[in-house]
């Protein structure tokens, strides 16, 4: 009885929406490295913030000399149906990553320093994770220019405040 | 569903997209953007044009190929349409939500 009077009297309440996405980029895998761009550009492309922290070997993916060099990994991975001991022939991460390339293509992904051109251009915002910067000793200029700065992960929390935020550790 | 729009009898989708292109005119593109609270000026124009011209050509449409559209960069066009420019310029310029992830 009293249950039926409480689900009367109950007021619609819309769902909230999601707000903001913190993705976290830990591998330099070429999938891993598209799924998480492609999540923060879909955020922006909803009116949603998205920022992005690069950390271990996801800075190989802001680093001006890897940007163009990111492989898919065709040992250790199942869904690529190939033999591990085939995988590992020299020349088969390359041959695997430009198969995958030139589908991507073909559905206007662009490559990787385009799509960060991109993120940052539609607002999303970048940050580099300093204890895997002091661990990789890497410099503020091995980074593309899109990197806004360079901050711990107490700094990322911090911009991770907020009602509806989200955070994804890719 | 039909409904009226400045003036107009136009039918929209349950998105609140126009489902004819030939329907659409300035004046229901003004009252669609203010709905999304846009206020069109002179800028808005040619990006809208655009978005119907591809739209006609049967190109899906992306960010990325409005950005190299040469008519508005990335950058402008998420000024231009704030709060998901592709969604809200494609409703505005009359045409269907894009299904793009990209």
């Amino acid at each position: 009885m009293e249950t039926q009077e409480l689900e009367q009297n109950a007021v619609k309440v819309e769902p909230a929406k999601v707000k903001k996405m913190m993705l976290i980029l830990s591998k330099a895998t070429i999938d891993n490295v598209y799924a998480c761009f492609i999540l923060a550009n879909g955020a922006r492309m909803e009116g949603i913030e998205a920022e992005i922290f690069f950390t271990f070997f996801g800075l190989e993916a802001v680093q001006k000399k890897k940007i163009d060099h990111l492989h898919v990994a065709t040992v250790g991975n199942p869904a690529m149906h190939i033999p591990t001991l085939l995988g590992g022939l020299p020349g088969m991460e390359s041959f695997a990553t430009n198969m995958m390339k030139k589908e991507m293509e073909k559905l206007d992904i662009p490559p990787v320093g385009e799509f960060i051109e991109i993120l940052e251009a539609s607002g999303a915002k970048l940050w580099a994770c300093k204890l895997a910067m002091d661990m990789f000793h890497l410099k503020r200029e091995d980074l593309v220019d899109e990197i806004a700065d360079i901050i711990t992960v107490g700094d990322f929390y911090e911009k991770a405040s907020g009602e509806n935020t989200h955070l994804l550790f890719i | 569903m039909e409904t009226t729009i400045a003036g107009k009898q136009v039918k929209l989708n349950e998105q609140g997209y126009l489902t004819d292109l030939n329907e659409w005119n300035r004046d229901v593109a003004a009252a669609l953007a203010a709905e999304e609270g846009v206020e069109l000026g002179e800028e808005h124009w040619p990006v809208l044009e655009y978005l119907q011209s591809q739209h006609k050509q049967e190109v899906p449409l992306t960010i990325r190929n409005v950005g190299k559209s040469g008519i508005v960069d990335i950058k402008g066009f998420y000024a231009l349409f704030p709060g998901g420019p592709l969604k809200k310029a494609s409703r505005i310029a009359g045409i269907p939500k894009p299904a793009s992830c990209i």
